[in-house]
């Protein structure tokens, strides 16, 4: 088995809808395990995961899945499942309806769809609500079914758009805990969410999009260490702060240093944190001052985002 | 969490010419077809159209009308043709096709959820082939169906025993299958057609009335432009054919065995368009 066969490849893809951008000169390599998607309304994010799946084709460029290109669905979606934003259903379905009737469609036999079906409401908890009309299903339920019907023919690639919306805070934790435990059995996660601190959680890598455009892409540490015009932020709280910021300020890496407003803390920012713990090592070990925790500010996606593309991004 | 995708994988991934796979998804895919046909709110109207022409035979059934035509055994094979012709062919077969074929395709777009079947694993031209049978199985059904009541409703509450005779031991047995043939290929020729235009034009409305005042001017057009056309075949097949009136173009008829094949080919080659289509589809449901 090559790497590609392992890999999501965007290789060098745009999409544009007649005149307006979609995405522009995407290239992507994407290994197991989560990876977010994040950006503002209108980013590129639905556009990104369309392509994947086959649902747009991309104007330049080509994109393969594990190997197979997003042209073939009939092998694409025996390794891809999606669950997207659509808010619709076929009509007059119960949920079990709805996952038996595409799994036949995938090819199955009836016992083999009822068993994954069986299977997938139980791992979305809504087994209860199964043989219910989905037309009366709640929000978060059909949330939920949605999510089903991408995991039923359990795929070893799954793709959600924006997959807690609607979720109550349980459900949430639950959906959370499932894409972790897929994750930890190999799968490729590609999640897109405006819920930063969520995503902050559960990502072992984001992209960022902005305009069609991906500002950032990797490790969400890794992203924040190479933002050299953004100086790290760190947060000590100790016995003798200001003592110190007089010791850090001398220091030629460290850019400001400023008391916290209770006075027993101090902040500081960084062109190179790691120069900076060694430096606060020698000052505790040598007894200038008492540590009681050390604390980054802006090493999360939020403040990430925030530098990168000038909002504070959605919050829960 | 591979095991099933495995089975499934080597049944198709392995072997790309897997009949019984894809048998076994154009099975489920007519199935839910069919539901939504026969069971759904949208079904109302077809039901409507189907079986409209028998409101008014029913009504003859209970009251001959006057003048004499009505009172001659002989004249019913002119009159039911007259009626197929004008009534069932040309506007329930024609409006009834493209209410359910236009709605496989445009109508799932218009509900919002093609994008499921866009996303299994499933070719899109088995699709089209899914959808096409299950339109096809559900328009022969109903319309065959008006095709032959009507025609018994025609002939027997007025002349019961010369009508037992006629359809057992006359010509009325191989008239009655015959227009019920001519009725399935009516479906299959205007059902690959109305699919295909409900994959290209937002309202499918337009193209077809456009079609349907190409098909009823047809008398008029030379010979070779009439055969651009599906009721110039079908009409060729027509057992008792009916006068077209004196500003009528008469054109020699086709022969059934070049009439047939011709509309079975044009219908595969419509089909095939279809999946090419289907195949380089994109869903964009703002911009549907």
């Amino acid at each position: 088995m090559s790497t590609s066969d392992q890999l999501i490849i965007f290789d060098n893809v745009s999409k544009f809808y007649g005149e307006i951008l979609g995405v522009n000169r995407v290239n992507l390599q994407i290994a197991p395990g989560i990876t977010s998607l994040v950006g503002p309304n209108g980013a590129g994010k639905s556009t990104l995961m369309n392509l994947m799946t086959g649902l747009l084709r991309p104007t330049r460029g080509s994109i393969s899945i594990l190997g197979i290109p997003t042209d073939q669905p009939e092998r694409l979606f025996r390794k891809v499942g999606y669950c997207t934003q659509f808010d619709s259903f076929p009509r007059g379905m119960t949920g079990r309806e709805f996952l038996n009737s595409f799994l036949l469609v995938h090819g199955y036999n009836h016992k083999r769809a009822n068993e994954l079906s069986q299977l997938a409401l139980e791992r979305v908890n809504l087994v209860e609500a199964a043989d219910r009309k989905v037309a009366g299903y709640s929000k978060g339920m059909r949330q939920r079914i949605r999510l089903a019907q991408s995991i039923a023919h359990e795929p070893a690639v799954l793709i959600l758009d924006e997959p807690l919306n609607g979720l109550d805070p349980m459900v949430r934790a639950e959906t959370i805990a499932l894409f972790r435990k897929l994750a930890a059995e190999g799968l490729h996660l590609i999640i897109s969410s405006h819920i930063l601190h969520e995503v902050d959680m559960m990502s072992d890598r984001v992209v960022l999009l902005n305009n069609g455009y991906i500002v950032a892409e990797g490790n969400i540490h890794g992203v924040r260490d190479e933002m050299e015009e953004h100086p790290m932020q760190i947060l000590i709280r100790c016995d003798q702060p200001a003592q110190l910021a007089a010791y850090v300020f001398a220091q030629d890496h460290v850019v400001e240093a400023r008391l916290h407003d209770d006075r027993r803390g101090l902040f500081i920012k960084t062109r190179d944190a790691d120069r900076f713990y060694l430096m606060l090592n020698h000052a505790v070990a040598e007894g200038e001052v008492n540590v009681e925790s050390i604390a980054p500010v802006d090493d999360d996606l939020s403040a990430v985002y925030q530098y990168l593309i000038g909002t504070s991004g959605g919050s829960a | 969490m591979s095991s099933a995708i495995d089975a499934v994988q080597t049944k198709s991934d392995n072997a790309p010419g897997n009949w019984s796979l894809w048998l076994r998804q154009i099975g489920a895919i007519f199935r839910m077809e069919i539901e939504k046909n026969f069971l759904s709110r949208r079904s109302l109207l077809i039901y409507l159209i189907a079986f409209l022409p028998l409101f008014p035979l029913t009504i003859l059934a209970l009251i001959t009308p006057p003048g004499r035509e009505w009172k001659d055994f002989n004249q019913y094979s002119v009159i039911y043709s007259f009626i197929y012709n004008a009534f069932i062919m040309r506007t329930l077969v024609f409006f009834g096709s493209a209410w359910i074929f236009m709605n496989l395709f445009r109508g799932e777009l218009v509900d919002r959820s093609l994008h499921y079947y866009f996303l299994s694993a499933v070719r899109r031209e088995v699709l089209v082939v899914g959808k096409y049978v299950s339109g096809l199985a559900t328009s022969i059904l109903l319309f065959t169906a008006t095709t032959v009541i009507a025609m018994l409703l025609l002939y027997f509450p007025h002349f019961y025993s010369q009508s037992v005779r006629y359809f057992t031991e006359g010509r009325g047995l191989t008239q009655l299958l015959t227009y019920a043939g001519i009725t399935i290929l009516a479906c299959l020729g205007y059902g690959a057609f109305f699919l295909f235009i409900g994959l290209f034009v937002r309202n499918p409305i337009i193209p077809a009335v456009l079609l349907y005042g190409w098909e009823w001017l047809n008398f008029l057009l030379p010979p070779l432009l009439k055969k651009i056309s599906v009721i110039h075949y079908l009409n060729s097949l027509v057992p008792v054919p009916m006068s077209e009136g004196p500003f009528a173009v008469v054109a020699e008829p086709t022969p059934a065995y070049i009439a047939i094949p011709s509309m079975l080919v044009v219908t595969i080659l419509v089909l095939i368009l279809a999946a090419y289509r289907i195949r380089h589809m994109e869903i964009r449901y703002g911009s549907d």
